[in-house]
């Protein structure tokens, strides 16, 4: 029982860290008034980019970089039709995640075709993970994991406690006011933006380096759109996304861990277990605060 | 140094192909308060944005403390010193008051230290005597409050210019008077006040000069103490004369058309925002509803009108209990309803005209049979309505959106009047409009009064309800405070009412 | 030249630049992967154009997308982004499916009617659960589509290796039960595959402007989506509306689907829909949600589809990048501004709108 214990708390830790860097990342540009349904494509990209990266370069570091890199760019083109054009937040996103299907496939069976890659190294935590049983489990993990972690204060304090984050929480709910007392909107946006772009693509190369060791088409499966689920959920706040996120890995994990029993379950409807959770949870916290006044909606200045 | 705070020479501000400022030379002595007269849409907004740095873009040379300028945004404005309090204010309700004040000051540090900046702030508030915690959110602030925090954040910015656009239209005639005495106290400090306005008598009152501005170019600019009266300012903002006073056939009553009783009704938020009203409109009467912006008006015509559940009372018109009913229902009683947002709720900016003047009439005979619409006779029935109500339109298909504010409401106020309503609420009517447009529309109301309609003219512009009601009744924090005949309203005996004074 | 056939020009020239931009961008991704862009750019015209049946292919792939894109514009003209098509489809198709499979005993016509019904209100239940939490709890209808989009598949995935849905066949592949022969739709060209769905989905295209722009409901559908504070002002119920539209909307889908499975084989398998429901999307907003525009768009990503699997076959590229392509000429399509941003069309059009929308305050 213990052990069982042990490894649903580690799984869950493990599916929940790339949902939670990409809704660390989201949660400012959601603050900024941007909604971007393209955090799939972002992500799917970043789990093929950071297994092109890790393949060319034999490092994972590289290919945290090659995703980061590519996530800032596509974060860069969304913010140019979105902040700069105007166009809608929900069809260019839609039109990324169609856009970044399509590269995907494409590059991935030009290079990789299922080559495994180098993954995330683990990084045992000195002491702790020496514990009988459970140390080993719950804390020896890739470096990403503490990042995402150690994001959540850091995402507060930055949020709550600093000049930008006044700003960034300011311009989703009143851009007007924020120009006239000298912010530029679209300067914050862009940054909001490409910071979230960064973001998901390191959670997707997350996905293919830090479970797995290789790509396979279409590996994030819905978890972008989790994602943005996770941040209304945790109320647009660091550390309710925490929450939110775990408990989405939660049911992730119970997912794998019931496939792994006779329990005559037919495998169909635990893969609808996420999807339904994130469905529920929306249901009862879609009404929730936070959600910045002008979301979604572009700025102009004339 | 020159004695000029600020010149603008010839300054023209386009939008495409409207002008909306031409050519306009506009000169503020150190110390005074200036004031901008216009009509609406005569360019005072648009002016004083383009000095604020609002816009990418103007032609012509600014000024400022002898100093040639060019204000590209609204940061370069506040770091000449220049602090504007927009007509809706620029406040984030979401945000604390003082993270409001320091919001995007660059003098900011990186981590903020709100508990230095809130101790300068209330030092600030106690000397200019309006104090405002500074750790309450802004949504929670009265609209007064959020005025008096505009300016105090301008102030705190070390503002040596204040710009006022159009203060006064949310106070009651009490908070008006202290916002008078403290741009007194500013102005007796050095600093220098430029005071958007198109009401005369406050500008009779305070300030030291005008500048009138009328369709976007100066139509003069004057010492108050050589103006002789009202009658004159009206004529330079306007062009012409003006009859200020508009005749009343005498009343003459009908039925009971609706009937309010113990009505209360809340707010968003849940809070009670219309307690206990009762009171009854006759045909053939104009009520007007008095009071200061927020004062539970809103939530009372809406439910009347249906879009808002009570929480308890009786509603009656034209005899049914109509409390609960939804809109359409409502309606369908002979009510109409001019509403207060017509961009809001009035009508369809993307879509054509004929298609708007079918929005509450789309169900019935002739417009539409078993669910098909009669398009054919619409476009008939509306190139009417356009005649009958003046709308100015290249055509019945034009888009709502691209006709002038003007336009807009005749074109709302047209398809609620051909309906022959036997009550009909209407919701500052004439806000944002023009003279002429005012005049028209409100002569269209005052038709329906004759005609034998009830009115519910709901309105925070004093004199119009003044001139147009026949009885007045004052609301202030959700309750009425009184109802005053024609005879004895007038401002003297409205304002200490809305300000929730008794005699 | 007219005011009203400037207007006109102003709406087909920037879908063609949109389209134009995406293919030249396009071309140029693919020759940075090392294909031959010349070429298969010529495979993929010659199979979606080429000749009779080739472009008869092209309208098998037209089918199913008009459908879907009928289907977004219902949504979105009531204000409602339905992302939720391949979801939508793939109830419609099931539910079909398994009734073409069954009710053998009706004759034929009566069946096919049968089985079509059945494809819409699989399709109208996916569409009714996204519109009723949105009403009941606010919960945002680009989210649970997606999320029922995932549902639907893994339910298909679940009929076709299970009883009693799956086809017991000895040997048969992982499939639905058989559908059977008299619910099939019959051909419209000798010699190809091209069936009767097609004409069914010119009359959904037809229905839909009918609806939309001849009844009242139509006009208070269009009226919630652009302006539902006026809409409730004049008495109209928004979120019944709302739940109307996405019901249709997922119900248009849902014919699309079981279209598409009695018109082509007489089975249902998993991956019958090549990605139709998310083409559709791009289909009605390259058209703009307007009829015409929906049927010329439509026709061009049918060949785009069609052309595709040509392309992969003679030139090598994946046919997924036409997703690539798909993805820009959607992106730009939408930002007009950006044609003007870098000065390739008018900016007499730019200016117009800007007096529109830019005096109002002043």
């Amino acid at each position: 029982m213990l052990e069982f214990a042990i490894n649903f708390l580690a799984a869950t830790i493990r599916t929940a860290t790339p949902l939670l860097i990409a809704s660390l990342g989201l949660v400012f540009s959601e603050r900024a008034g941007i909604v971007n349904i393209g955090t799939e494509g972002i992500m799917l990209s970043g789990a093929l980019l950071g297994c092109i990266g890790s393949l060319m370069f034999t490092s994972s570091l590289m290919g945290a970089i090659f995703a980061a890199a590519g996530g800032a760019l596509l974060g860069l083109v969304f913010a140019f039709f979105t902040v700069t054009l105007r166009s809608s937040q929900v069809v260019v996103g839609f039109s990324m995640n169609i856009f970044a299907m399509g590269l995907t496939v494409t590059l991935n069976r030009l290079i990789l075709n299922g080559v495994r890659v180098t993954a995330y190294p683990s990084f045992a935590i000195p002491g702790l993970s020496r514990i009988p049983l459970a140390g080993n489990a719950l804390f020896n993990w890739p470096l990403l994991v503490y990042f995402a972690l150690l994001m959540v204060p850091v995402s507060w304090f930055v949020l709550y406690r600093t000049n930008t984050g006044l700003k960034v929480r300011a311009v989703g709910d009143h851009p007007k006011a924020c120009d006239t007392v000298g912010i530029n909107v679209f300067k914050i946006r862009y940054g909001t933006i490409v910071f979230s772009g960064i973001m998901s693509g390191l959670a997707g190369s997350f996905i293919s380096m830090g479970q797995l060791s290789l790509f396979v088409e279409n590996m994030v499966a819905g978890g972008g759109f989790m994602a943005l689920a996770v941040v209304v959920f945790g109320n647009y706040s660091p550390g309710s996304v925490l929450a939110a996120s775990l408990l989405f890995g939660a049911s992730d994990a119970l997912k794998f861990r019931l496939l792994m029993t006779p329990a005559g379950i037919y495998y169909q409807f635990m893969n609808m277990l996420p999807y339904v959770i994130t469905i529920m949870a929306l249901c009862f916290f879609a009404r929730k605060s936070n959600k910045p006044a002008f979301s979604a909606v572009p700025y102009r200045k004339d | 140094m020159s004695e000029y705070v600020l010149e603008m020479k010839k300054v023209t501000k386009t939008f495409g192909s409207v002008v909306a400022n031409k050519d306009v030379d506009l000169s503020v002595k150190k110390g005074e308060i200036h004031a901008l007269l216009g009509e609406n849409g005569a360019g005072k907004s648009t002016l004083m944005n383009c000095l604020y740095g609002m816009f990418d873009s103007y032609e012509g040379e600014v000024y400022f403390d002898g100093q040639l300028v060019r204000i590209a945004d609204s940061k370069h404005a506040i770091a000449l010193g220049i602090g504007m309090v927009h007509q809706h204010f620029m406040l984030i309700p979401v945000l604390s008051v003082i993270e409001n004040v320091v919001l995007g000051m660059k003098e900011n540090k990186e981590v903020l230290d709100l508990k230095a900046a809130a101790r300068e702030f209330t030092a600030l508030g106690q000397k200019y005597n309006m104090e405002i915690d500074p750790w309450v959110k802004v949504e929670q602030l009265s609209v007064g409050q959020q005025q008096r925090l505009e300016i105090l954040k301008a102030l705190y910015r070390k503002a040596k210019l204040l710009i006022l656009d159009e203060p006064t239209a949310v106070l009651t005639p009490g908070e008006i008077d202290s916002l008078f005495e403290m741009m007194h106290q500013l102005t007796d400090e050095g600093h220098t006040v430029i005071f958007i306005s198109h009401k005369l008598g406050e500008i009779m009152k305070i300030c030291d000069r005008c500048t009138v501005l009328r369709l976007g170019e100066v139509a003069a600019c004057v010492k108050i103490s050589d103006v002789k009266d009202h009658q004159q300012l009206a004529s330079l903002m306007v062009g012409r004369d003006v009859a200020l006073e508009t005749t009343t056939k005498p009343v003459e009553l009908r039925g009971k058309r609706l009937e309010v009783e113990s009505l209360c009704v809340n707010n968003d938020r849940g809070i009670a925002a219309v307690k206990d009203m009762s009171f009854d409109v006759h045909g053939g009467e104009i009520l007007g509803i008095c009071g200061v912006d927020g004062n539970g008006q809103s939530e009372l015509i809406g439910c009347i009108t249906g879009l808002r559940q009570a929480a308890s009372g009786k509603v009656v018109i034209n005899g049914t209990d109509a409390l609960g009913l939804n809109p359409g229902k409502i309606l369908a009683l002979g009510v109409s309803h001019i509403p207060e947002d017509r961009h809001k709720y009035g009508m369809i900016g993307p879509m054509t005209l004929d298609e708007n003047l079918i929005l509450v009439s789309y169900k019935q005979e002739n417009y539409s049979s078993r669910g098909f619409l009669n398009w054919k006779w619409i476009a008939q029935h509306g190139k009417e309505i356009i005649k009958n109500f003046s709308v100015k339109t290249p055509g019945i298909k034009e888009l709502a959106k691209n006709l002038s504010g003007g336009n807009q409401q005749k074109l709302v106020v047209g398809r609620e009047l051909d309906r022959t309503p036997d009550l009909l609420i209407a919701v500052h009517p004439s806000r944002g409009l023009d003279i002429g447009a005012t005049k028209y529309i409100q002569g269209q109301i005052v038709e329906q009064r004759d005609r034998g309609a009830a009115v519910l003219l709901v309105s925070t512009e004093l004199d119009e309800l003044i001139e147009l009601s026949d009885r007045i009744l004052v609301v202030f924090d959700g309750k009425i405070m009184g109802i005053v005949e024609r005879a004895s309203a007038t401002r003297e005996v409205l304002g200490p009412l809305m300000a929730g004074v008794h005699e | 030249m007219s005011g009203r056939a400037k207007h006109y020009l102003g709406s087909i020239s920037f879908p063609v630049l949109s389209i134009l931009g995406a293919l030249i961008l396009g071309g140029i991704i693919i020759t940075a992967m090392g294909y031959d862009a010349a070429f298969a750019y010529r495979n993929l015209w010659g199979g979606a154009f080429g000749n009779m049946h080739a472009f008869s292919e092209t309208l098998i792939q037209t089918t199913p997308l008009l459908f879907t894109a009928v289907s977004y514009s219902i949504a979105y003209k009531c204000g409602l982004i339905n992302l939720g098509a391949e979801g939508q489809l793939h109830m419609g198709a099931m539910f079909g499916a398994f009734v073409g499979a069954r009710f053998a005993f009706l004759p034929g016509g009566l069946h096919i009617v049968f089985v079509l019904l059945c494809g819409f209100a699989g399709g109208a239940l996916w569409g009714f659960i996204v519109g009723a939490l949105r009403m009941r709890f606010g919960a945002s209808e680009l989210i649970t589509t997606i999320m029922l989009n995932y549902v639907a598949l893994e339910l298909l995935s679940f009929a076709v290796t299970n009883q009693p849905f799956r086809d017991m066949t000895p040997g048969a592949a992982p499939r639905m039960n058989v559908v059977i022969e008299s619910v099939r739709l019959p051909i419209l060209l000798p010699q190809t595959r091209l069936h009767l769905g097609l004409f069914f989905a010119l009359l959904a295209i037809v229905v839909y402007y009918i609806f939309m722009w001849k009844t009242t409901k139509g006009y208070e559908m269009r009226v919630a989506g652009l302006n539902p504070n006026a809409g409730r002002y004049a008495g109209m119920n928004i979120g019944t509306n709302g739940v109307l539209a996405i019901t249709l909307a997922g119900g248009v889908a849902g014919l699309g689907g079981i279209v598409n499975v009695i018109g082509l084989q007489p089975f249902l398998t998993e991956g019958f829909s090549n990605n139709f429901g998310f083409s559709g999307i791009a289909v009605a907003l390259l058209g703009g949600c307007h009829p015409i525009g929906i049927l010329v768009s439509g026709i061009f990503f049918g060949a785009l589809n069609a052309g595709g699997i040509r392309m992969q076959l003679m030139a090598q590229v994946p046919a997924a990048a036409i997703m690539i392509i798909q993805g820009m000429i959607i992106v730009f399509a939408v930002s007009r501004e950006l044609f003007i941003y870098f000065g390739l069309a008018g900016k007499s059009i730019f200016k117009r709108s800007q007096k529109a929308g830019g005096a109002r305050d002043a």
